[in-house]
């Protein structure tokens, strides 16, 4: 176990724009570009007889945004929670990196590259000053406080909660606290950012918030994002889709390809944004539409191309 | 016959008094008639959780009265308890609140404290568990067994089983998949039907309020922003957007239509009313260009 | 109601006070109520008094909230003085006489120091709250107990705990209102009834209440460890304790004081 406190301290220049960046080369790995990998693997929790995971086989790559979906109790927070060496396969192996997440000594270098922030913003949190919060991981990982302070305020600044910093966690709102667990985790610098859920419990105008930080942060920051979610307009921003269904893979793929199969993600218990399901609810009443529409102006456009006959006007945005 | 919930010149001010102070709700008045699902919006810090609790009396007003089938609730203070039967309020994140060894006895919490008899309670409880899809076995096991949605329904069946007047649910949805979600409000819905019972639903998925709501509530700063039949608070989207409120994906849609220089109807709010607007559209398109 | 409860009522602000190394405000506070009990004489009450009112004043805590500090306890000031005053007796005359109550004048001198004492042994203490952030007061506690961890002590799992306590106090008094309110709306009487009734009408509140507080342990122990948390051993902390050449000066300016308070007694012997 590294307790060196340097634990890739200097992970990353401040500021990178290129998802082709790499960290660091960890040598002997097979695939430079592979972040975190799930191999034929199967878990049930001790007190079920049934499978959480089965079998289920998936990587992500280096700098991806992956959305997660899948109704309650599909094991996609299972999966979540493998990808971060909380719980450990009961049979096949899960990689960070090259690091299978059963080799315990490295341990703590594996929570460092995977960050993970969970549902419930109030459960996360364990300091009363937002910024001694941000810095608890860093503390544990024995950073020397000169640092902590950069990296800190770096975290908070990239997490858009630079202001709050002397603030109670409690006095802020769910978005908010969401955005603290946030730079709290991203102060470690990791390669890998996983989001359980985390959007659930907040109104929409956090969950905006919240995404767009994520957004930022995989597109400026190159951090791999894995998100899971029930909400499908955030999955529509994703780069990968991964739609689970009983402890496997139902469906995979880009949002358009994924969100076009109207019938079949509703066979799943699961949505589509409504600008599918409407393009879908007029194909189905005979007036063919574009099977690859998930978002409002593109419907729009098409709607558009479908009454009149004509090419939608550019309109500026408004 | 008299307003369902009356609420006359209603302000509310947390710690009044206190140099944090501050003014929740300001001068509210609204009516809501009897049998009505009534959709209530707002972004958060608005007031919505404040107001509904109001409706039985877990908040008492500043100033103004809240009036429930013409009785001013808070005329007797010591009779409060009577309103709260009469207007079962469902909070947020309800399945916090079990606590019972079963399922039964918990879902019997609300009827037993109401007095009512053995026979009766049982009654209520089996009615409201089959409306909320509770099975007997569900209804034997212990509440803290339960998958998250359950525990939901189990919650929401606890508050049926008191068969209130007016029915207050704040964000029962929240956090469940979608599936749960479609579940659960569409056995509000069936209880509204069926019951006739008075349907408050406040939300922040605005596509679940177009689906149920007949009317909506739109608050904004302790204020009534706007307050009126579904088609037409969602043909105001623009003034919505505003108000830092979002509307459904399909009324953007439409709004952008409209911005493209079609002439289509802007109070768009459900996929059917869209695919029929669409198909209506087309064929006067057609019509007119077949002349 | 329930939130009007505040804990760790710390008021923040830049004076000479707050920014005090927080392990040498612990020692002079300790200090200082040896003090009240030593120099326990007119003049040294008197020092004591105004030197705490000068620390007040420097710090710029509102009089308000040493009232609020004082307020529970004045029901038992009163009550022993009270007692203090009618059942004490004295060497000369009475000053005052009715029935089997006699007043000397020895009993009102005590009764006021004794009153005075608990008055600025309150305050005294609020000082250290009111210009300490509770996260730094555990943090110094942490470190002037860091040399009983040598004895196998747990010290920084006990700071690390008396931390969280401190962080869930506020959601937790939320949440029991939450569920207050929530069994109110099902016609639990919560604030009627006899005690009785009232007691277990209580029982709808705490199991909810425990069992969320278990599920939040359980997910809280889970963020910990996913943010690299594995106790005391190798931790570094972002607010580094450094004794600085202010907290000395104004650390002998505090001994020169009580010094003083100790050497009236050689002018009014103790009570």
């Amino acid at each position: 176990m590294r307790r060196d406190g340097s634990v890739d301290g200097s992970l990353r220049a401040e500021k990178t724009d290129s998802r082709a960046f790499c960290p660091k080369q960890t040598g002997k790995g097979k695939n430079m570009n592979e972040m975190l990998r799930a191999q034929d693997v199967t878990f049930s929790y001790s007190h079920e007889q049934h499978k959480a995971l089965d079998g289920l086989t998936t990587q992500v790559t280096r700098g991806e945004f992956v959305a997660v979906l899948g109704a309650n109790g599909c094991g996609k927070s299972t999966l979540a929670k493998h990808f971060n060496a909380i719980l450990l396969p009961s049979s096949g192996t899960v990689y960070i990196e090259d690091i299978p997440t059963t080799d315990e000594d490295r341990l703590l270098e594996m929570r460092q590259k995977v960050g993970m922030v969970f549902q419930n913003p109030d459960n996360q949190i364990v300091a009363t000053v937002v910024e001694e919060d941000v810095a608890f991981a860093l503390e544990n990982l024995g950073v020397p406080p000169a640092e902590i302070r950069t990296r800190i305020d770096e975290a908070m600044k990239m997490a858009g909660i630079y202001k709050h910093r002397e603030k109670a966690p409690h006095k802020l709102s769910g978005g908010q606290k969401q955005r603290v667990a946030i730079a709290g985790v991203i102060a470690m610098r990791p390669d890998c950012l996983i989001l359980d859920e985390a959007t659930a419990m907040l109104d929409p105008i956090g969950r905006e918030k919240v995404m767009r930080t994520v957004k930022t942060l995989n597109r400026d920051y190159g951090i791999t994002v894995v998100h899971i979610t029930h909400y499908m307009e955030e999955a529509a921003m994703a780069d990968r889709v991964i739609v689970m269904s009983e402890g496997h893979i139902a469906m995979e793929g880009a949002p358009k390809e994924v969100f076009s199969r109207v019938d079949e993600v509703k066979a799943l218990h699961l949505d589509v944004p409504q600008s599918a399901e409407l393009c879908h609810a007029l194909t189905a009443a005979g007036l063919p539409m574009p099977d690859d529409i998930i978002g409002v102006d593109e419907c729009a456009a098409a709607l558009y191309k479908a009454i009149t006959g004509k090419e939608a006007p550019v309109c500026p945005q408004p | 016959m008299s307003a369902a919930v009356k609420i006359e010149h209603l302000s509310y001010i947390y710690s009044e008094g206190m140099p944090d102070a501050s003014v929740a709700l300001d001068d509210v008045s609204f009516e809501i008639e009897e049998g009505q699902f009534i959709g209530v919006i707002g972004s958060t810090g608005c007031g919505k959780s404040t107001l509904i609790s109001h409706f039985n009396g877990i908040n008492r007003p500043t100033k103004g009265h809240v009036c429930i089938d013409g009785e001013d609730i808070w005329a007797n203070p010591k009779d409060i308890r009577r309103f709260r039967f009469k207007v079962g309020l469902v909070f947020q994140y309800p399945e916090y609140q079990l606590f019972e060894e079963t399922v039964y006895k918990d879902i019997a919490f609300g009827p037993a404290n109401m007095g009512l008899d053995e026979q009766e309670i049982d009654r209520r409880v089996r009615r409201a568990a089959e409306f909320c899809g509770i099975t007997q076995r569900v209804l034997d096991a212990s509440p803290f067994e339960l998958s998250g949605g359950q525990k939901r329904r189990v919650a929401i069946a606890g508050v049926l089983a008191m068969e209130p007047k007016i029915l207050v649910l704040d964000e029962p949805a929240a956090g469940l998949d979608p599936e749960g979600r479609d579940t659960i409000l569409g056995q509000i819905k069936t209880w509204h039907k069926e019951t006739g019972t008075t349907t408050i639903l406040v939300s922040h998925s605005m596509e679940d309020i177009a689906k149920y709501a007949d009317k909506v509530l739109v608050l904004n700063a302790g204020h009534i922003a706007m307050y009126d039949e579904t088609a037409k608070v969602f043909a105001r989207a623009p003034e919505l957007l505003a108000l830092g409120l979002s509307v459904p994906e399909v009324t953007k849609v439409f709004l952008r239509l409209r911005e493209m220089g079609l002439d289509i109807p802007a109070d768009v709010y459900t996929i059917p009313y869209a695919v029929k607007t669409v198909l209506a559209a087309k064929a006067t398109r057609e019509g007119g260009s077949a002349c | 109601m329930l939130r009007d409860i505040t804990i760790g009522q710390h008021f923040p602000g830049n004076s000479p006070v707050h920014t005090m190394d927080p392990r040498v405000k612990i020692l002079l506070t300790i200090a200082y109520i040896v003090m009240l009990f030593i120099g326990s004489n007119p003049l040294g009450l008197a020092i004591s008094t105004v030197f705490l009112a000068l620390l007040y004043g420097i710090s710029k805590i509102p009089l308000k909230l040493i009232a609020r500090s004082i307020k529970p306890i004045l029901p038992i000031i009163a009550f022993t003085a009270v007692l203090n005053l009618f059942l004490l007796s004295g060497s000369g005359e009475p000053l005052f006489q009715w029935w089997i109550f006699r007043i000397y004048p020895e009993s009102i001198e005590y009764t006021i120091i004794m009153a005075v004492r608990i008055i600025c042994l309150i305050a005294g203490t609020s000082l250290l709250t009111y210009t300490t952030s509770p996260i730094v007061l555990t943090d110094a506690i942490e470190r002037l107990l860091y040399p009983l961890s040598r004895l196998h002590l747990p010290v920084h799992e006990l700071a690390m705990m008396m931390t969280i306590a401190l962080r869930f106090i506020p959601t937790l008094i939320e949440e029991t209102e939450k569920i207050m309110n929530a069994q109110k709306a099902r016609g639990a009487q919560l604030d009627s009834g006899t005690l009785k009734q009232r007691v277990q009408a209580l029982i709808p509140v705490l199991i909810p209440l425990f069992i969320s507080a278990f599920r939040r342990a359980d997910e809280l122990a889970m963020a910990m460890e996913c943010r690299c948390y594995h106790g005391g051993e190798g931790r570094t902390r972002l607010k580094q304790l450094r004794l600085r050449a202010s907290d000395v000066v104004y650390g002998l300016i505090c001994a020169v004081v009580f010094v003083l308070i100790g050497l009236s007694n050689l002018w009014f012997p103790s009570i």
